[in-house]
């Protein structure tokens, strides 16, 4: 029998016939944002809650207004306005009820205002006389996170952990576009994934990270699609309108509540400001774009709905913006107290036991004060 | 009744019963990890325990370190006690940005309103033939880390007790586990009453009068036998088992200097930046006017974990040992 025969008796088995896992098709998101305002469906959208978002926009909108001035008046060692962005950020948190948990960046005081922290206390972080000055169980707020994306996989396991103690509750987790590239998101989201973890992930895509624009961060047809990957539904929203991202939020709470898993949605929007008011935007982009942009603001958006629909008059607009103003004069009255800080505490919270070489640390500390004091004491006399 | 003669167990089965005891007794204690479930992890330190206690308290996870760590965290912010497993030592790298910008940090940032009872196991170090990335010595890395404890066992007992009392700390604690000394035996007994060990204590293994040597984990027994070695010299060493390198036991260490007015430092890891360089200066700055010579270092070379056919030149032996404390005499003598 010649090679060639042999070849030719030589009968394979089959390997067996390849499935999908999951059927991506349900997954994909929608080819465009999906919106609310100006379209038909806003005529299904509950009036009292617009009108909460819409209170709630300003007095965010107010809040980045005062923290930017703040920077300026050197109380604030830096902030990271989320102007243009307030839909995302009050959505976030009236999306979840108060047994839920919000995992936010550095960029999220807002969503962490709106859910109840401490306007003064979600700037301490800041500000700089503490790293995270609220307590994150209040509210079930984490800590505002600055690595990026490393707060996704928290998320996951406090979801997951929810979840293996019964009780219902779901976490969301923010992050930005930039975010989406780094090593974090992508083991959060497969974890969330293969975990079926009530988790919900919102980017917030504000076209940025820093000066990179969004075509240099990914190759992806919408952040959004990203989800198909680890079989979680991906969905595209409107960022800008404060209904829609509402609606796409809660209907992703619920989801993942009833044990259907994690969802990733992406909201396009824009971040207005630069950065941080350390940061030279014109040096990235034009006028032009953030014009645009500007024309397509959030308040704007809910107020002309609003308004067209008679749900919002003169008196109701002037009650949003005098709460807003209570909440700033607050705030900056708050901020112009100098902090009083008790250097002790560099010791207090770094084990529940300090080691023995902290406790000689901490005895120098206190001698050094000690002196200090002394000085001043001999010096006022 | 017959009596079964007990066989003596090893240090990894020491850890797998730390582990089900801690589970038993602990309903928050989950352990999570690559392989840890059905296999057991490669060591087979997780042996039974997903058969045991289910898939939902020893999980095998999607293969990512900063995954593992990560969930951890938000396991531990919902009142569990993770403890995760790192398959080796340098395969633990990927989970450093989540252990040291969280794990570490999470009691301090939130003014101690929440703390993370997390453990972390981790194999570490050499001797066992691994290929490249299975043999790094990686303590200086994590006791250069405020907010993180590091225990280190050298003994079956201490697996045991170092252990438990990691996944009963209300802190982080990183657990490197000798993995050449896994399948050591030693008199330890599975069937007595186990103590759990309080963090930060040092022990002497061996009263002696020439000399303490200073070391931990792998390196311990290999003290010991420098120890026996060094009587044909004359030459009485002290063994301190460190145990702890986070919180450090200046106490025991330097109790035991000021008794033999010498001192070496022994472990795998580089001296250069390592925990050698730590110890002496503690060493130096405490027990200067008791000390006849300086403190020495004895240390793996300042390399990438060498190829397995070359490592025995790298790790500190009974002979470079022996050299250095030849050199103490002599510092002493001249
Ligand atoms: C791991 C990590 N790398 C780099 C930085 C520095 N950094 C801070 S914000 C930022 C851009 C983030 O962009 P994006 O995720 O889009 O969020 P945005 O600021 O637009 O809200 C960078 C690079 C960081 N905080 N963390």
């Amino acid at each position: 029998m010649t090679v060639m025969e042999q070849r030719g008796a030589y009968r394979p088995t089959p390997p067996p016939a390849w499935q999908p896992r999951t059927d991506p098709a349900p997954l994909l998101p929608d080819a465009e944002p999906y919106r609310v305002l100006g379209t038909d469906a806003a005529a299904q959208a509950d009036p009292e809650l617009l009108r909460r978002l819409y209170a709630q926009l300003v007095r965010g909108r107010r809040y980045n207004v005062q923290a930017t001035a703040l920077t300026k008046q050197g109380r604030l060692a830096v902030y990271p306005s989320s102007t243009g962005q307030e839909a995302c950020e009050v959505a976030a948190a009236l999306a979840l009820q108060e047994r839920d948990w919000l995992f936010p960046s550095y960029r999220d005081t807002l969503a962490a205002v709106a859910r109840g922290v401490d306007p003064v206390e979600a700037l301490t972080l800041l500000r700089g006389d503490w790293h995270t000055g609220y307590d994150p169980y209040e509210h079930r707020v984490a800590p505002l996170c600055t690595p990026l994306a490393t707060q996704l996989p928290h998320a996951v396991g406090l979801a997951h952990a929810a979840r293996l103690k019964g009780d219902d509750v779901v976490a969301l987790a923010m992050v930005g576009d930039g975010g989406t590239s780094e090593g974090d998101f992508h083991e959060a989201l497969n974890f969330a994934a293969v975990w079926q973890a009530p988790v919900v992930f919102l980017v917030q895509n504000n076209g940025f990270a820093i000066s990179v624009p969004l075509a240099k961060q990914t190759a992806a047809p919408s952040l959004a699609h990203k989800a198909v990957g680890y079989g979680m539904p991906g969905r595209l929203v409107d960022g800008n309108d404060a209904a829609a991202v509402h609606e796409v939020l809660t209907d992703a709470v619920r989801h993942a509540r009833e044990g259907g898993g994690p969802t990733l949605v992406e909201a396009v929007t824009y971040r207005i400001e630069a950065h941080t008011n350390a940061d030279d935007a014109t040096r990235y982009r034009g006028d032009a774009e953030v014009e645009t942009w500007r024309e397509h603001d959030p308040i704007q958006l809910l107020e002309r709905e609003l308004t067209a629909r008679g749900l919002l008059d003169e008196d109701a607009k002037q009650s949003a913006r005098d709460a807003a103003e209570t909440m700033a004069a607050d705030l900056r009255a708050r901020m112009n107290q100098d902090a009083v800080l008790d250097p002790m505490d560099l010791f207090a919270h770094v084990y529940a036991e300090p080691t023995p070489q902290l406790r000689e640390q901490r005895d120098l500390l206190r001698a050094e004060l000690e002196a200090e004091h002394a000085d001043q004491e001999g010096t006022h006399r | 009744m017959t009596t079964v003669a007990l066989k003596p167990a090893t240090m990894a089965q020491a850890l797998t019963r730390a582990l089900r005891d801690a589970m038993a007794a602990d309903p928050t204690v989950h352990v999570l990890g690559e392989d840890v479930g059905t296999l057991g992890g490669v060591f087979r330190v997780t042996d039974g325990l997903a058969a045991e206690f289910g898939e939902d308290r020893c999980t095998d996870t999607p293969l990512a370190e900063a995954g593992i760590l990560g969930t951890a965290v938000g396991m531990a912010m919902y009142g569990l006690r993770p403890v995760v497993e790192m398959q080796f030592d340098a395969f633990a790298y990927p989970a450093f940005e989540q252990l040291i910008s969280h794990v570490a940090r999470m009691r301090n940032r939130t003014r101690g309103r929440m703390p993370l009872p997390i453990t972390v196991r981790v194999p570490y170090g050499g001797g066992i033939g691994g290929v490249e990335h299975h043999s790094d010595s990686s303590e200086a890395y994590y006791m250069a880390t405020p907010g993180l404890h590091v225990v280190t066992p050298a003994t079956v007992a201490d697996a045991y007790g170092l252990l438990r009392a990691a996944i009963a700390s209300d802190d982080p604690v990183v657990v490197l586990e000798p993995k050449r000394l896994y399948w050591s035996k030693d008199s330890w007994n599975p069937e007595e009453p186990q103590s759990v060990e309080p963090i930060g204590r040092a022990v002497v293994r061996r009263p002696g009068r020439s000399a303490t040597l200073i070391t931990y984990g792998p390196s311990v027994p290999v003290c010991l036998e420098a120890a026996e070695a060094a009587r044909a010299e004359g030459w009485d060493l002290e063994v301190v088992d460190l145990r702890s390198l986070v919180p450090f036991d200046d106490e025991t260490v330097c109790a035991s200097v000021r008794r033999t007015g010498r001192a070496v430092v022994v472990h795998e890891s580089g001296s250069f930046g390592g925990p050698g360089g730590e110890i002496a200066a503690r060493v130096t700055e405490r027990c200067f006017h008791h000390l006849e010579a300086p403190v020495l270092r004895v240390a793996g070379f300042d390399l990438p974990y060498p190829p397995p056919m070359l490592e025995r030149h790298h790790l500190p032996g009974v002979d470079r040992i022996l050299d250095a404390v030849a050199r103490l005499q002599w510092e002493a003598d001249n």
